[in-house]
């Protein structure tokens, strides 16, 4: 299984997310965000977190309009795979990829802490690793991650089952308490918390190991 | 020529960084602020001749969310 990690100005996640995609058995590329393609036979794009171009105007909004994006735009429009987490759930939200947009915490505070989350769903190549309803514990660390989802929209993706994580304690004003959600094609995941920050018992927990296994062995057999 | 765009959440989406203005306000003796909304400005330098239409390009692909944002523009 390919997977490609972009990195912008300002990504300080990429290493960890390329790092738990390894150890899950996937062959990684760094891609920096001036390039204009995507490696080969790429099966997944991740999208790490940290504060591409300094969080400026909007998170993520400079890095959704970077000239790779256009390509993990494209890579996502022919069914391929996307994982964005934390300032990469931004930078989706942002392209259009996924639906709604992320707004300032409603305790305005930057939240880093390790929080429980409820898996919503397990039909996607994201969560197969996991039970519906299964509790994990991850970290996040953000300070814009509370999601902003209109009624109608909020309606579709709970009935639709793209809601992929609910917090069991809301952290940040999250509408029904969401923490990540899929795409239409549920091929494309974004997420505030960090499940590349939990594969190893130095961090803590491993609870994240799992989506990534759950990717090799879902993406190695398609 | 210039272009001033305003940004601001939209109507209904709640604005936490304008309700902590309101509380300080409150805390410092103002009384009577029943609401406060945050957004921002920006100011563009544009070559003579730059239509409207160019502008409102500029703030649908990249000044403005309009998920969440409105804008407006104003040019002289």
């Amino acid at each position: 299984m390919k997977a490609a990690v972009i990195v912008f100005p300002g990504s300080n996640c990429d290493r960890d997310l390329a790092v738990a995609f390894e150890r899950a058995g996937a062959n990684v590329s760094m891609v920096w965000h001036k390039d204009t393609h995507l490696p080969d036979d790429i099966d997944i794009v991740g999208i790490p977190g940290g504060f591409s171009f300094g969080d400026y105007l909007r998170c993520g909004a400079i890095a959704a309009n970077s000239p790779i994006c256009r390509s993990v735009v494209k890579h996502a429009e022919k069914g391929g795979y996307v994982l964005g987490i934390c300032n990469g759930f931004q930078v989706l939200t942002e392209t259009g990829l996924l639906p709604g947009a992320l707004m300032r915490n409603a305790n305005l505070k930057f939240i880093c802490k390790q929080v429980g989350l409820r898996v919503a769903t397990a039909d996607s190549a994201f969560t197969t690793g996991y039970a519906k309803g299964q509790e994990i514990t991850v970290p996040v660390a953000h300070h814009d991650g509370n999601y902003n989802a209109e009624p109608d929209l909020l309606a579709r993706l709970q009935s639709e089952d793209r809601i992929a994580f609910t917090y069991t304690d809301n952290p940040n004003g999250s509408v029904a308490d969401i923490a990540g959600v899929l795409s239409e094609n549920r091929r494309v995941l974004g997420m505030m918390p960090h499940p590349e920050r939990a594969v190893d018992e130095s961090h803590g927990g491993t609870d994240g190991s799992a989506m990534f296994r759950g990717l090799v062995d879902q993406l190695a057999t398609a | 020529m210039k272009a001033r765009v305003h940004v601001m959440l939209k109507n209904g989406v709640l604005d936490p960084q304008g309700e902590a203005v309101r509380h300080a306000l409150g805390s410092l003796g103002f009384d009577g602020v029943e609401g406060v909304r945050q957004g921002k400005v920006i100011e563009l330098d544009l070559a003579d001749g730059t239509s409207e239409d160019t502008v409102k390009d500029m703030c649908e692909k990249l000044l403005a969310n309009t998920v969440i944002e409105s804008y407006t523009i104003e040019l002289n």
